[in-house]
């Protein structure tokens, strides 16, 4: 920062002061909206809560019972998506920051992953539902649900794995190759361990936005509902985001299915808390870390 | 041995490489694949056919979805307006039939109706017949309206989505993309103002430790899924709406801007605190050693310097707000025609494709014009990325 002289004329500092109060007061508004937003849900939905609300399956037309169900659909969709989504985005990655020529390779692959990132999700549903349930066969699925969502997560993981092992300075691989290490082998001990808690941040991150995206799974394996928990990865399951929005937009008993609403989006705001947070304390050790070292 | 092993890895991370680029292609592919059909589908509905007086010489190129429709709401009432002779149009349909015989002459199987409708057609000059395929006799007499296809100019140009319109559905994509520009831009315009105020704030006045403070605080609420922002809106913003401008129903295309712009913000605060933390800093130096106060750097020297950085902020943020899906579908009401007032509900493409496709069968017309409102914005939000990414490059050079 630099240190700005505080000695002007009064009415250029006047006009200034006011200014600057102005955008501090937009920005405490905006962090109002944040917290208004979570404290209304928090407060609504907290009384919702407790072990039979999250052990339970859903009942008399969803304005009884819990979510069960929808927790362990999502919880399916988070596995299924990661292990599709985070060994290519990773790889992807490593690609692009060790072995892709620089420059216009890069570039392109670059460009290509920005622009993935920039469809909208429901375009994703539509892929999904063109590509996975009708051509390749899988029907409503949790597989198809979790290769769509796998693919909408995929630009963030390799971003962030790319991010990382560019900080990564040039001096440790010109060290392991001095060594005699092969480039292999120079990116699974020296570049990867190094770059992994950064990635491992990417990661959570990713699995936070994957656990609330309600179009793409829309229609390639949401149920509306399910009395039994999936078999296989070729049964429909239900989930948090989507069982959120049916219970707030369809339904007999729009009063009777309120507080589960609530109760839900509690559920769903918490897994984005814990998954920020964990980000965040992650982010913040690592950093510390490697400062210390 | 480890040679070929390593060989065989690096091909992986390679193809890896180039999974998104793939995976875009493969978008491209699948949609127009089942998008297509659309304009080979018939105008008018499965299994029925459009038929007239066999002197009627009005050109088949006229009857397409759009004038079809005109016809049937009777906003077109003589054949002049199409080109034809001047004569009234006798609108028919199955169930006028009664109307021109007893049920004693269609037989008590309706055994006759093949008859008496060829009768009819035969002998109203300015008929025109929405009728079963399965009720044209074998040796019908009058002309038969058949393979009218949707045609693109329906489909872009259209001022209907009428999906269940009968006897010709309407898949009009103006009101859909009317409704989406319109809720996005009064998104950007809410949001725009605070966005800016904010990365100013973070970047420029805050001390270190509020900043520290914020920038989660604008991740979370970048992290909180469209269905929470949609329910939150839907339980709290639409009933606001409704009474404060004393509204039938809140659901409306503010609720949906208000919405969008919260969720637009942090797209905006963080692409547009990035540009203004780029500016050199011997610029700010330079400015304030000739005596500028704080402010009047960032307004002449900050502001101008990270100009692209903030129009790509902007353009991101319409990118967003177009493409949101479950929020806007939960707050807007969805009613299908050209908005007017920020008051009235409307619809954008997302969620017409979020609401439709489920009871849309699988082929049929219904289900290809919603994939093509998936390659719309598609390329509208292609559009927009390439965009941003041009100006990007010009800043770094």
């Amino acid at each position: 920062m630099i240190p700005y002289k505080k000695n002007y004329s009064t009415r250029k500092k006047r006009s200034q002061t006011l200014l600057f109060a102005l955008f501090s007061l937009m920005s405490y508004s905006v962090i109002g909206i944040l917290v208004l937003i979570l404290g209304f849900i928090i407060v609504k939905g907290i009384g919702v809560i407790n072990w039979e609300f999250i052990s339970t399956a859903p009942e008399e037309g969803m304005t009884k019972g819990g979510i069960f169900p929808a927790i362990v659909g999502t919880f399916y969709l988070i596995i299924g998506s990661a292990l599709f989504a985070f060994p290519v985005g990773i790889m992807s990655g490593i690609y692009m920051n060790e072995y892709a020529p620089k420059g216009k390779v890069v570039q392109f692959i670059r460009m290509m992953t920005n622009n993935l990132s920039g469809i909208p999700s429901i375009v994703f549903g539509l892929f999904g539902m063109a590509l996975f349930v009708n051509t390749l066969g899988f029907g409503d699925s949790i597989l198809a649900g979790s290769l769509t969502l796998g693919l909408l997560c995929l630009p963030l993981v390799i971003r962030t794995t790319e991010e990382a092992l560019k900080a990564i300075p040039d001096s440790y691989r010109e060290g392991s190759y001095a060594l005699g290490a092969t480039k292999l082998q120079t990116v699974q001990r020296i570049i990867l361990p190094m770059g992994m808690p950064n990635i491992i941040t990417g990661l959570i991150l990713s699995v936070g936005r994957v656990s609330g995206e309600t179009a793409p799974i829309l229609f390639t394996c949401a149920a509306y509902f399910l009395p039994h928990l999936p078999n296989s990865v070729l049964d429909q399951c239900m989930a948090l985001p989507y069982h959120l929005y049916v219970i707030a937009t369809s339904g007999t008993n729009i009063e009777a299915q309120l507080p589960i609403a609530y109760g839900t989006a509690l559920v769903l705001i918490l897994i984005i808390l814990i998954v920020n947070l964990l980000a965040n304390v992650l982010r913040r050790y690592f950093d510390r870390k490697v400062k210390t070292n | 041995m480890r040679k070929p092993f390593e060989r065989i890895i690096e091909r992986l991370f390679a193809c890896s490489g180039y999974i998104t680029s793939v995976v875009i292609i493969l978008i491209v592919v699948f949609l127009f694949r089942e998008a297509f059909g659309l304009f080979k589908s018939p105008a008018v509905e499965e299994g029925y056919t459009i038929a007239l007086n066999k002197n009627n010489k009005v050109s088949e190129d006229q009857f397409h979805a759009q004038t079809l429709k005109l016809v049937f709401d009777s906003e077109i009432t003589n054949w002049s307006k199409l080109g034809g002779k001047d004569e009234e149009i006798l609108l028919f349909r199955l169930d006028d039939i009664t109307n021109y015989y007893s049920e004693d002459e269609l037989g008590s199987d309706l055994e006759n109706v093949p008859v008496c409708i060829n009768r009819l057609v035969d002998s109203m000059p300015g008929i025109i017949a929405f009728i079963p395929k399965l009720y044209v006799a074998s040796n019908f007499k009058g002309r038969l309206i058949e393979d009218v296809a949707i045609t693109p100019a329906d489909f872009l140009a259209g001022k209907e989505w009428y999906p269940t319109s009968t006897p010709s559905a309407q898949f009009g994509l103006l009101p859909l993309i009317t409704g989406t520009l319109w809720v996005s831009l009064f998104a950007i315009l809410f949001a725009l103002p605070f966005g800016l105020a904010v990365s100013i704030y973070m970047a420029e006045i805050a001390p270190m430790k509020i900043r520290n403070i914020m920038k989660p605080m604008i991740e979370l609420l970048a992290g909180i899924p469209s269905v929470v922002y949609g329910f939150f809106g839907l339980v709290v913003i639409v009933p606001f709406i409704q009474k404060i401008f004393h509204l039938p129903v809140g659901e409306s295309g503010l609720a949906g801007s208000l919405v969008l712009a919260i969720m637009a913000l942090p797209t905006i605060i963080t692409v547009s605190e990035d540009a203004i933390r780029n500016c050199p800093r011997s610029m700010r130096e330079a400015s304030l050693a000739l005596g500028a106060s704080h402010w009047q750097t960032i307004n002449r020297v900050v502001l101008p310097h990270s100009f692209s950085g903030i129009t790509s902020a902007i353009v991101l943020g319409i990118g967003r707000a177009i493409g949101e899906t479950m929020a806007v579908l939960m707050v807007t009401g969805n009613a299908a025609v050209i908005p007017t007032s920020l008051l009235e509900p409307l619809r954008t493409i997302p969620a017409t494709i979020a609401a439709e496709l489920g009871e849309a069968p699988a082929g049929g017309a219904h289900y290809q014009a919603l994939f093509m409102l998936g390659v719309v914005l598609f390329f509208i939000t292609l559009t927009i990325n390439l965009a941003v990414e041009r100006i990007t490059k010009q800043q770094k050079s």
